[in-house]
C-alpha cells in the first residue's frame, strides 16, 4: 500500500462549502434519475456482494458466530442461485469480513488469507480511550493477522475544529498500521454538519487514510446518501489535486438490495466505474446480504423467496 | 459470455423502459381526427384541417390533430359564456368540490398521464412522473382552497377566459391556467399547443368523470390560427397566454382596442450566477437542473451561466465532467436525463442558432458521446468565449444550450444578469447569505432562486419582469389575475360656478415644465393657452412639451431610480408634501374654481380630500408590504413587492387635483419615478405644485411634470423603451388602443382602465390600493436553508 500522507492544508479545509438543501436535492433525484433492471440489476447486485465488508460487531459475538460469518463470506450466494444464473460455483465472495479485535485471529484461521480480515480499532466505537491504548490496538490487530484496520477518530477534534490534532492522530494511526489498509471512520452522525463531514474527510485523506468510512454503525444516524455524497465529492476533490485515489466505505443501516443499489449508482455517477471495485469501495453491512440473495433468487427462479431459504451469517 | 458476467465485469446501465401499452391503446382509439371538448361533451369539429402529430422520440406518427376553425372557437366560447352564468353564482364550496375531484383524478391516473405526456412531448419520464404531474395535482388542490378566499373584498370573476398554452409543460400549464380560473368562478376555453394536445384531451375525460358542469371547461385543439380566433373573439373577457415574447406582443396588439384583460407569461434568458464561495459541486448540479431540465425548453431555464472569474476554469472543468455523465435518449427510459426535442422545426432552430454561435467565434463544447439517431435528440451544449452582444448570449434558444460568461465582482454580475430584454428568473449561488440577499433585489426578474433552480409551487407566484411578461400565476398574486376589481365611476357634472370669474390683472405667470427637480423651458419653445372653465377668459400660456422634453425627463428619472429611497424616506417626503400643499390651499382652490367651475365649497372639500389622500399613500409607503409564502419545502419564499421603475401617467381634465395627487403620491409611495402629463386645460393645477414639490424634498427626477396638448405625448411616451409603465386615464378608446399597442415596444406595464369618468373622490381601500398594486410587481425569492 503506497503512502498517501500529504501535508495538512488548512486553507483548503477552511474554504470548503457544502449546501445541505442542494445536497438533498441531488441525493433525492439521483435515485430517480437512474435505475437498473433485470440482468443488469443482477450484475449490479453481484457487484455489491463483492464490495461487502461482512460485519459482526456485537457484544455477544463468539467464535461460533464468526465461523458462520466466514462461511457466508466465502460463499455469499448459494450455488443453486449461481447455477440458475449461469455462473460458476463459488465464483463470488465478499470483500472482507469485519470483526472486533478478539475475533481476528479466529477469523484468519478459518479464512486462511482467502479473504481479508478487517478489525475495528482505536477505541471503537467512541474513540475516547487513551491515545496510546488506541494506537496499541492497531499494532495488536496486525499481529493477530488483520489485513485491514477500521479506525475511529476522536470526534471532539472535529467538533472543536482542531484539524491539526485530528490530522496528527490519523497520521500516527497510519504509521502504526504500516502497509495495512487504513479505513478512517468519521462518525458522521456525531460530528454535526455536512460541512464538518467534508472537512473531516479531507483531513483524513491528507493524513493518509486509504478509505474514508461514514460511521461505526453504532450512531443514531449512520450512512445515508447525503453524507456519502459529501464524502465522495471530497474524494474527487482530493484526487483532482493530488492524483491519489482514496476509497469509500458507507456503513450502518444499509439493509436492502434497493438501498445498496442507490449507493452504487451514487458512486458510479460521482466518481465513475474505476471506483466500483473492492480496492476503492466497500460497504459495511450485516443484514444486507440476505436481501440481495433473495432478489437474486427471485430473478433466478421467478418467484419471491422466503428468507429462511437463505443461509444465515 | 454470459450477459450477467459481462455486465458484472464492466458495470453499466441497461435499458429500463416504462411500459406504454395502455397509453398507446388509448391513443390508437382516438377518432380519425380528434374531437373538441365543448359543453361537457366530445364534439366533432367543423374544421377538417389536420396536423399529423408525432412521437418526437422515434418520429412515429401518433394521431391527427384537429386544427379548429373560427366556427369551433365560436361554439366553445358560446358554451363557456352560457356556463358562466351559473358557475360564477355557485357557492365556493361547490366549486371547491369539483377542483378537489380533479386533483384526485389526476393522482389516480398519474402514471398514465406521465407516460402520455412523455410520448407526446419527448421529455423524460423522470420529469413527468416526479415533477410535472405531481405539480398538476398540487395546483388543483391548492386552488380548491381559493374558491372562497378569492372573492373577498367584493372581487368578482372576469367571465370567459381564453387560455393558450405552450408545448413545453403541456398538462402543467393547463393546470396553471384552469385551476385558478375556475376557482375564481370564471369559465374557460383552453387551446393546448399543436405539438402536445394529448394530455389535455385525456384531462377532458377526467372532467367528464369529475362531472364538471357543462361548458365550464372547454378544450379545443388547434394551431396559431385557432389561437388568433380565440384572442379576437368578442365574448372573451381575458386572455391568459404562455409562450414566446413575439406572439405575446401580437396578442397585446390584437386586443389593444378591446377591454380584454391579459396575463402574459413569455420568454426568458435567465442568468445562473455562481460566486467563488458557492458549493461548486452542488452548483454544477444546479446547472444541470437549470438548462438540461426538459431539454432546455423551459422559459425560465438558466441558460446564461455567469461565473466568477476566480473559479471559472475550475467550475467549467467540473461542469464538463458532469456533462459527460448525462444520458440522452428514449424519454420513456427511467435512466434518461435528456429526452427528445419536441418537433423537427424546434430542433432545426436550435441547431441554426448553435451554428451561428460557432460562426460568431464562441467556443463550443459537447460531450464525447453521440445522441441516438432515431429521434429528435440534441446533445447538451456549452459555449464559452461568448461575447455578451452575440446572438447566442441574447436570444432565447429554448434548447439544451448553455452560454458561459465570467464576472469579476458582484456589481458586474448584476450588470451582466440584467443585460437582457427579459426578466423571468435568476439563480444565485453563494454560501454567503449577505451576498445572496443583496443580489436578489438587484436582479430584475420575477423569480430568484437562491442556491437552487427551477423550483415551482402552486402557492408561489410565477411570472416575469420586463419583456418576460406580466401578471403572476400561482399564489395569492395569481388570484388577482382572475378576479375583477371595477373602479368606481360617477356621472360627469358640468359645474357652473355662480361666482363670476374675475380676470384680475396680475403679474404674468410662466408655468414651465418640471424636469429633474427644476423648472425648465420647453425644448420646442412653444406654449398653449389656458382658459377659464367656460372658455371665456384667458388665464395664461403654459409650456408645451415635445418628444425631446420626454427624452430628457426619462433620462433623469431613470437615473433617479438609482437613489433607491427607502420607504421611510418616501413616507416622510409625502407627509411633508401634504404639509406644504396645505399652505397653498387658497391658490389651488381658486384655480379649481376658475379652471373647472366647481363651487368654492366643493373645491375646498376636494382640496382637503387631496391632502388626506397624500397622507394615505405616505402611510402606505411602509405598509404595502410583501408576503412570505410557504411552499412545501425547507425554506421560505419571499414575495417582495418591487417598484416598476419609471411610470408615465397621462391624466384627463376630470378631477384634476385629486387624480393628480392620487397618481403622483401612489407612484411615489411605491418607489417609482414618474412623468405626469396633466389634462390639457387643467395643467395649471399641476404647475402650481412645482414649488410645493421643490420645498418637499422630493429628490430630483422622481416626479416630472410635462404639460402638453391632449394626446400629444401619448405616442412618444408609450413607445419609449426606458419607460417601464404607462397609465392612461383619458376617455378616448382610440388613444387607449394606441398606447396599449405601442407599449409592446418594451412590454411596459400598462394600466388603461376601461372605466370612464372614474370617481376619484372614492376613498375605499380597494380603489386606493389598486394604484399601489399597479405600481408594483412581485418578485418571489426562494430561499432554501439548512446546515
Amino acid at each position: 500500500m503506497k503512502k498517501n500522507t500529504i501535508n495538512l492544508d488548512i486553507n483548503r479545509i477552511n474554504n470548503l462549502k457544502v449546501n445541505l438543501s442542494a445536497i438533498e436535492r441531488r441525493t433525492s433525484t439521483i435515485t430517480k434519475r437512474r435505475t437498473v433492471k433485470k440482468d443488469y440489476q443482477v450484475a449490479w447486485l453481484l457487484k455489491a456482494v463483492t464490495l461487502l465488508d461482512l460485519t459482526t460487531l456485537e457484544g455477544d459475538d463468539t467464535f461460533g458466530k464468526v465461523d458462520k460469518l466466514c462461511a457466508k463470506g466465502m460463499n455469499p450466494i448459494s450455488n443453486t442461485i449461481l447455477d440458475n444464473l449461469g455462473l460458476p460455483k463459488n465464483s463470488v465472495h465478499v470483500g472482507a469480513v469485519c470483526v472486533y479485535h478478539n475475533l481476528v485471529q479466529h477469523a484468519q484461521e478459518i479464512l486462511k488469507n482467502k479473504l481479508p480480515v478487517a478489525s475495528v480499532s482505536t477505541g471503537f466505537p467512541a474513540g475516547l480511550s487513551s491515545f496510546q491504548t488506541r494506537k496499541k490496538e492497531i499494532i495488536n490487530s496486525i499481529h493477530s493477522g488483520a489485513k485491514e484496520i477500521d479506525v475511529v477518530i476522536n470526534r471532539t477534534y472535529v467538533l472543536r475544529n482542531e484539524w491539526k490534532k485530528l490530522y496528527d492522530e490519523i497520521k500516527d494511526f497510519k504509521l502504526a498500521a504500516k502497509t495495512r489498509k487504513l479505513k478512517v471512520i468519521l462518525g458522521t452522525g456525531e460530528i454535526g454538519t455536512l460541512r464538518n463531514v467534508a472537512k473531516a474527510s479531507l483531513v483524513a485523506m491528507m493524513a493518509g487514510a486509504d478509505f474514508i468510512k461514514t460511521s461505526t454503525g453504532k450512531e443514531k444516524t449512520n450512512a445515508n446518501l447525503n453524507n456519502s455524497l459529501v464524502m465522495l465529492r471530497m474524494i474527487r476533490e482530493f484526487y483532482e489535486y493530488t492524483g491519489k485515489k482514496i476509497g469509500f466505505k458507507p456503513a450502518g443501516g444499509i439493509s436492502t438490495a434497493k438501498e445498496v443499489l442507490n449507493y452504487l449508482i451514487l458512486m458510479y455517477e460521482e466518481l465513475g466505474s474505476e471506483w466500483m471495485h473492492p480496492s476503492l469501495f466497500r460497504i459495511g453491512a450485516s443484514r444486507l446480504l440476505i436481501d440481495i440473495e433473495r432478489q437474486l433468487y427471485h430473478y433466478a427462479v421467478g418467484r419471491y423467496a422466503n428468507s429462511n431459504k437463505m443461509a444465515m451469517t | 459470455m454470459n450477459k450477467i458476467i459481462k455486465n458484472f465485469k464492466k458495470i453499466k446501465y441497461g435499458p429500463a423502459p416504462e411500459d406504454s401499452d395502455e397509453v398507446m391503446k388509448w391513443i390508437k382509439k382516438l377518432p380519425k381526427q380528434n374531437h373538441n371538448f365543448i359543453n361537457g361533451e366530445w364534439k366533432k369539429a367543423y374544421s377538417k384541417k389536420i396536423l399529423k402529430c408525432i412521437n418526437p422520440a422515434n418520429k412515429e406518427k401518433l394521431y391527427n390533430l384537429t386544427i379548429s376553425s373560427k366556427s369551433d372557437v365560436n361554439l366553445s366560447v358560446k358554451s363557456a359564456k352560457k356556463a358562466f352564468i351559473s358557475w360564477s353564482q355557485k357557492k365556493p364550496f361547490e366549486r371547491s368540490k369539483y377542483l378537489y375531484s380533479l386533483a384526485r383524478l389526476i393522482q389516480k391516473h398519474s402514471r398514465f398521464l406521465s407516460v402520455l405526456e412523455t410520448i407526446d412531448n419527448g421529455k423524460p419520464l423522470r420529469e413527468t412522473r416526479d415533477i410535472d404531474i405531481p405539480l398538476v395535482a398540487r395546483h388543483f388542490y391548492y386552488h380548491a382552497g381559493w374558491t372562497k378566499n378569492s372573492l373577498i373584498n367584493d372581487q368578482k370573476p372576469l367571465g370567459v377566459v381564453g387560455q393558450i398554452i405552450p408545448w413545453n409543460f403541456p398538462l402543467l400549464m393547463l393546470s396553471w391556467k384552469i385551476a385558478p380560473a375556475i376557482a375564481c368562478g370564471n369559465t374557460v376555453v383552453l387551446k393546448p399547443a399543436e405539438f402536445t394536445s394529448l394530455t389535455a384531451l385525456f384531462f377532458a375525460e377526467l372532467c367528464i368523470k369529475a362531472k364538471i358542469p357543462k361548458g365550464v371547461i372547454n378544450i379545443i385543439t388547434g394551431d396559431g390560427s385557432t389561437g388568433r380566433a380565440l384572442v379576437e373573439h368578442k365574448d372573451i373577457d381575458k386572455i391568459a397566454f404562455t409562450g414566446s415574447t413575439d406572439v405575446g406582443k401580437k396578442i397585446i396588439s390584437a386586443t389593444a382596442s378591446t377591454n380584454k384583460k391579459l396575463t402574459m407569461e413569455l420568454g426568458g434568458k435567465s442568468p445562473f450566477i455562481v460566486f467563488e464561495d458557492a458549493d461548486l459541486d452542488s452548483a454544477v448540479e444546479g446547472v444541470v437542473d437549470a438548462i438540461w431540465f426538459n431539454q432546455g425548453q423551459v422559459c425560465c431555464a438558466g441558460s446564461r451561466l455567469l461565473v466568477q472569474e476566480s473559479i471559472e476554469k475550475k467550475f467549467l472543468n467540473k461542469l464538463k465532467k458532469r456533462m459527460e455523465k448525462l444520458r440522452v435518449g428514449n424519454p420513456l427510459d427511467k435512466s434518461i436525463d435528456i429526452g427528445a426535442i419536441v418537433a423537427p422545426i424546434q430542433l432545426k432552430k436550435i441547431d441554426k442558432i448553435v451554428q451561428q454561435g460557432k460562426k460568431d467565434g464562441a467556443k463550443l463544447w459537447q460531450p464525447s458521446w453521440s445522441c441516438p439517431k432515431n429521434g429528435l435528440f440534441y446533445p447538451p451544449t456549452l459555449f464559452t468565449n461568448v461575447a455578451p452582444a452575440s446572438l447566442i448570449a441574447q436570444v432565447e434558444i429554448f434548447g439544451p444550450v448553455l452560454t458561459s460568461l465570467s464576472f469579476r465582482n458582484p456589481s458586474e454580475a448584476v450588470l451582466l444578469a440584467n443585460n437582457t430584454p427579459y426578466g423571468l428568473a435568476a439563480s444565485v449561488w453563494t454560501e454567503n447569505i449577505n451576498l445572496a440577499m443583496d443580489m436578489a433585489p438587484k436582479i430584475k426578474a420575477g423569480v430568484i432562486w437562491i442556491n437552487s433552480t427551477n423550483l415551482f409551487d402552486a402557492s408561489v407566484g410565477f411570472g416575469g419582469y420586463k419583456e418576460s411578461g406580466f401578471g403572476r400565476e400561482g399564489g395569492q398574486e395569481g388570484i388577482r389575475a382572475y378576479t375583477k376589481r371595477t373602479l368606481p365611476t360617477r356621472k360627469l357634472i358640468n359645474y357652473k360656478s355662480k361666482k363670476n370669474f374675475e380676470n384680475k390683472v396680475i403679474i404674468d405667470r410662466t408655468p414651465k415644465l418640471y424636469i429633474g427637480g427644476k423648472q425648465k423651458r420647453p425644448d420646442g419653445g412653444y406654449s398653449y393657452p389656458i382658459y377659464s372653465y367656460n372658455g371665456k377668459n384667458f388665464i395664461c400660456d403654459v409650456a408645451r412639451a415635445n418628444r425631446k422634453d420626454v427624452r430628457d425627463s426619462v433620462e433623469i428619472s431613470s437615473k433617479a431610480l438609482e437613489k433607491k429611497l427607502n420607504n421611510f424616506n418616501r413616507a416622510q417626503i409625502l407627509y411633508y408634501l401634504a404639509e406644504n400643499l396645505q399652505r397653498r390651499e387658497n391658490n389651488i382652490i381658486e384655480l379649481l374654481v376658475s379652471l373647472r367651475g366647481v363651487p368654492h365649497s366643493l373645491a375646498k372639500q376636494v382640496f382637503s380630500l387631496s391632502c388626506e389622500r397624500i397622507f394615505y399613500y405616505a402611510a402606505m409607503a411602509d405598509k404595502f408590504e410583501g408576503k412570505i409564502h410557504n411552499p412545501p419545502f425547507r425554506g421560505i419564499t419571499l414575495a417582495q413587492k418591487e417598484n416598476i421603475g419609471t411610470i408615465a401617467v397621462i391624466l384627463s381634465e376630470h378631477d384634476p387635483l385629486l387624480s393628480l395627487v392620487t397618481c403622483m403620491s401612489s407612484v411615489f409611495s411605491t418607489g417609482n419615478t414618474q412623468l405626469i402629463v396633466p389634462g390639457q386645460n387643467t395643467s395649471l393645477i399641476a404647475t402650481e405644485l412645482y414649488q410645493v414639490l421643490d420645498t418637499s424634498d422630493i429628490p430630483d427626477g422622481y416626479i416630472n411634470i410635462l404639460t402638453a396638448k391632449k394626446n400629444e405625448l401619448n405616442s412618444t411616451l408609450s413607445k419609449h423603451e426606458n419607460i417601464d409603465g404607462i397609465w392612461y386615464f383619458g376617455n378616448s378608446q382610440k388613444s387607449r388602443a394606441e398606447i396599449v399597442h405601442n407599449s409592446t415596444s418594451n412590454l411596459k406595464r400598462f394600466w388603461c382602465p376601461e372605466e370612464k369618468n372614474i370617481d376619484w373622490t372614492n376613498s375605499s381601500k380597494i380603489f386606493l390600493d389598486e394604484f399601489l398594486h399597479q405600481s408594483t410587481q412581485i418578485k418571489n425569492i426562494w430561499i432554501p436553508y439548512g446546515e
